[in-house]
């Protein structure tokens, strides 16, 4: 590979909540940016710094700041957003518990707290109540506080779990 | 709030990346996990005017520790760093640190190299790197150099690597025997900057004497400090809690923090006295 021009843009190939997307992006477009320009503006973008995490999304089935990746980065990767949540009309396990759990408000924030908790909870499903809340502290929410969406998390753990009651 | 315009290249071997460096000329910078660099561009406080990216280099990605240490490849991750079941014992003090770095969805992607590279004065790896005298390899195309941490760090944000350089692991010598080492630091939420953070390692001689004691301090100066003064109340001694009080004393006033808006002086130097005598207290639990 050689250099991507400043004034260039460079084809990058993603898989986008399942399907294959080709962007043509300059090198120092976000990945954050780069989807929403691709018009999933469903990842929102707070601070662009990293602190609040409004943006995060699952890299290779992993959350990170799509404000702190570039899209040339994400090259190859499987990305998911919170748009691949929900299956039609039907909300996903996690967003009916935020929902029920009155774990949000103005909803800014929720998009990057559902794709963090979807990520911890697929890679740790048996995470103990104190790594929920430690993973939770990542990101801010200033309509809730975080105690509704510890709740909401831990509810929807439980039903992940096959134990509804 | 977009990072400045770059040119741009991703590094095939580490070999092409360092070539990439050298015609990249000496305001290039390295892209690797980019959890420090990002928000610097999009500050604008970095403008390179290229990125190499190696952040998905093979090879460096490992750990691997025998009799002579633990090498920790430059690429791996603070969240491989933070959950390594080789990360015990005379190691502990660098999987603790690495569980404190920011938080994470920035330590699944964060590099233990960038943040050696980065050389922020709050970091946690130079600390704890520095507690257990490590030293760092980095590479250019005329070949290796092998720099000690106490020689690597020699400013906040600022290092001895030349441009055209890239850091690419850390060795870690083989600890004296029976070396337990911890991690520690106040931070007013978490995943914030420190205001204060502590590396300590100790090994106890037959008797239950200190035979060798590290106590390195951050956040209270531009890089890593060893509290020799502290680590010299420690030497001989049984851990004791006149020992421990003595070395978190020495500690607080072997160091100069500076006065800031969230965490004055005379708060950090508590800090430090706190937080050396809960983790030397801490170590010796672990030394029944």
């Amino acid at each position: 590979m050689t250099w991507i021009g400043e004034d260039d843009s460079a084809a990058v190939d993603v898989v986008v909540n399942g399907r294959p997307t080709a962007m043509r992006v300059p090198a120092r477009r976000t990945l954050a940016d780069a989807l929403r320009d691709d018009g999933l503006t469903g990842t929102h973008l707070g601070c662009e710094h990293g602190v609040c995490g409004a943006c995060t999304v699952l890299l290779d089935g992993r959350p990170v700041r799509s404000c702190l990746t570039l899209a040339v980065q994400a090259e190859g990767a499987d990305v998911e957003t919170v748009e691949g949540m929900a299956e039609g009309p039907e909300l996903h396990v996690l967003q009916r518990a935020f929902h029920e759990n009155g774990a949000l408000q103005c909803g800014f924030c929720t998009p990057g707290f559902l794709m963090l908790a979807l990520g911890l909870l697929r890679a740790e499903p048996e995470a103990p109540p104190e790594r929920v809340r430690e993973v939770l502290t990542s990101n801010l929410c200033r309509c809730t506080g975080g105690g509704p969406i510890v709740q909401a998390v831990l509810a929807a753990q439980r039903e992940l779990a096959g134990d509804v009651a | 709030m977009k990072p400045p315009p770059f040119a741009y290249a991703r590094a095939e071997s580490l070999e092409h990346a360092l070539t990439l460096l050298d015609e990249a000329g000496e305001d290039a910078k390295v892209l690797a996990g980019g959890q420090s660099l990002v928000p610097l561009l999009a500050y604008r406080l970095a403008r390179p005017t290229h990125l190499i990216d190696i952040g998905r280099l093979p090879g460096l990605d490992t750990m691997r520790s025998d009799d002579t240490g633990l090498v920790v490849g430059g690429l791996v991750r603070h969240h491989e760093l933070e959950r390594s079941a080789v990360l015990t014992g005379p190691w502990q003090v660098l999987r603790e640190a690495a569980g404190l770095i920011g938080h994470h969805p920035i330590r699944i992607r964060g590099t233990f190299a960038g943040s050696l590279a980065h050389a922020d004065p709050a970091a946690e790896l130079p600390v704890a790197a520095t507690a257990l005298d490590a030293s760092f390899t980095v590479r250019s195309t005329g070949g290796d150099r092998v720099i000690p941490a106490a020689e690597f760090f020699v400013g906040p944000f600022m290092t001895v690597l030349e441009p055209a350089e890239i850091v690419v692991d850390g060795r870690f010598p083989a600890p004296p025997a029976g070396l337990r080492s911890a991690f520690a630091e106040f931070s007013p939420r978490a995943g914030d900057f420190a205001f204060v953070a502590v590396a300590v390692a100790v090994a106890l001689d037959d008797g239950g004497r200190v035979r060798h004691a590290r106590i390195v301090l951050g956040c209270v100066g531009a890089l890593p400090l060893r509290a020799g003064e502290a680590e010299d109340e420690l030497m001989g001694s049984a851990l004791t809690e006149q020992a421990i009080d003595a070395a978190a004393r020495a500690a607080a006033a072997g160091c100069d923090p500076v006065d800031g808006p969230h965490a004055s002086a005379t708060f950090r130097r508590e800090l430090v006295a706190v937080l050396v005598g809960r983790t030397l207290r801490r170590l010796r639990e672990d030394h029944p």
